[in-house]
């Protein structure tokens, strides 16, 4: 399996993300500047976080209508496996392959933290290996996950929500919703459940020496994807 | 030469977190009127010739994000 990691202008979570691929997950995985107009002999693709663009717009707007989104957006819609996480997810609602966007946190600060994500749609590749609340990194500005009634509607009842911040124990409080998004949406599936983005950076913890290895039971949704389970 | 105003603002369903830390701030240099605030930004487009239907396409592709927010075209000169 080769996965391609994306570079934009602004990137700076790609070198975790390659690392996490090739060293943790031992798949193969190759930097792709965003100005490249073919993914051919890339089996899936990761969308690293960053401040694409300076942020300049939207987050993620500019990134979105790069050259080689038009091949992410193929690979997606074919059912290859695509994951964007923080500014990858951003990126993701931007082109359309996920509904909603992401607002700047209720708070207005930055946050940078460690919270608890619990999956709730268990049934995708993404997620069935998630079965207790996992601690996990973000660091984000704009991480509040908004859509319209209906749009938050459909998404619920086609169980697009692959994660919610929660407690420790899985408790959907106000104050585990740190960024203020709507139903404690942290991340989505699409309707086929190949692509995932979320805001949270399971790449950051892909082996004990980080702290923790639990991105692994998320990042491995790449295997899963592919192997069509 | 043709000066072109595009309004993006968000959705006012949507909380704007940043006008409402504003809205604080003035509130507390007694500003009391106020009863909120909403932040947008305008940008301006130099344009060769105006054509109406190319800048609400430029936008609906890049400019304002149809899902979050509105936009209004004005035509300065």
């Amino acid at each position: 399996m080769k996965i391609a990691v994306v570079q934009f202008p602004g990137s700076n979570c790609d070198q975790d993300a390659l690392y996490s691929l090739r060293d943790d997950l031992g798949v193969q995985a190759e930097y792709v500047w965003h100005q490249e107009s073919s993914l051919a002999g890339f089996d899936g693709v990761f969308i690293p976080g960053g401040f694409t663009y300076g942020d300049y717009l939207r987050c993620g707007a500019m990134a979105a209508r790069s050259a080689v989104m038009g091949e992410v957006i193929r690979m997606a819609n074919d059912g290859h496996p695509v994951m964007g996480a923080c500014n990858g997810f951003q990126i993701l609602c931007e082109t359309g392959v996920l509904p909603g966007a992401l607002l700047k946190n209720s708070g207005e600060r930055f946050l940078c933290e460690s919270v608890y994500l619990k999956a709730e749609n268990r049934n995708t590749a993404w997620t069935e290996q998630v079965k207790e609340p996992i601690a996990i990194p973000i660091a984000h500005n704009e991480g509040r996950f908004v859509a319209s009634d209906d749009e938050l509607a459909r998404i619920e009842n086609e169980g697009l929500v692959a994660f919610r911040y929660c407690e420790a124990n899985g408790e959907l409080t106000e104050k585990a919703n740190v960024n203020g998004s709507l139903n404690h949406i942290a991340g989505l599936v699409n309707k086929r459940g190949n692509v995932l983005g979320l805001m949270p950076h399971p790449e950051r913890m892909t082996k004990k020496i980080l702290g923790s290895d639990a991105g692994l039971l998320i990042i491995s949704g790449f295997h899963r994807v592919l192997a069509g389970v | 030469m043709v000066t072109v105003r595009v309004n993006v603002s968000l959705k006012p369903s949507l909380l704007d977190s940043a006008g409402r830390t504003v809205a604080n701030s003035l509130k507390s240099l007694e500003f009391s009127e106020v009863e909120g605030v909403r932040i947008g930004k305008t940008i301006t487009l130099e344009l060769e010739k105006y054509d109406e239907a190319r800048v609400k396409s430029m936008c609906e592709k890049l400019l304002a994000n149809p899902v979050i927010e509105d936009y209004a075209i004005e035509v300065v000169e």
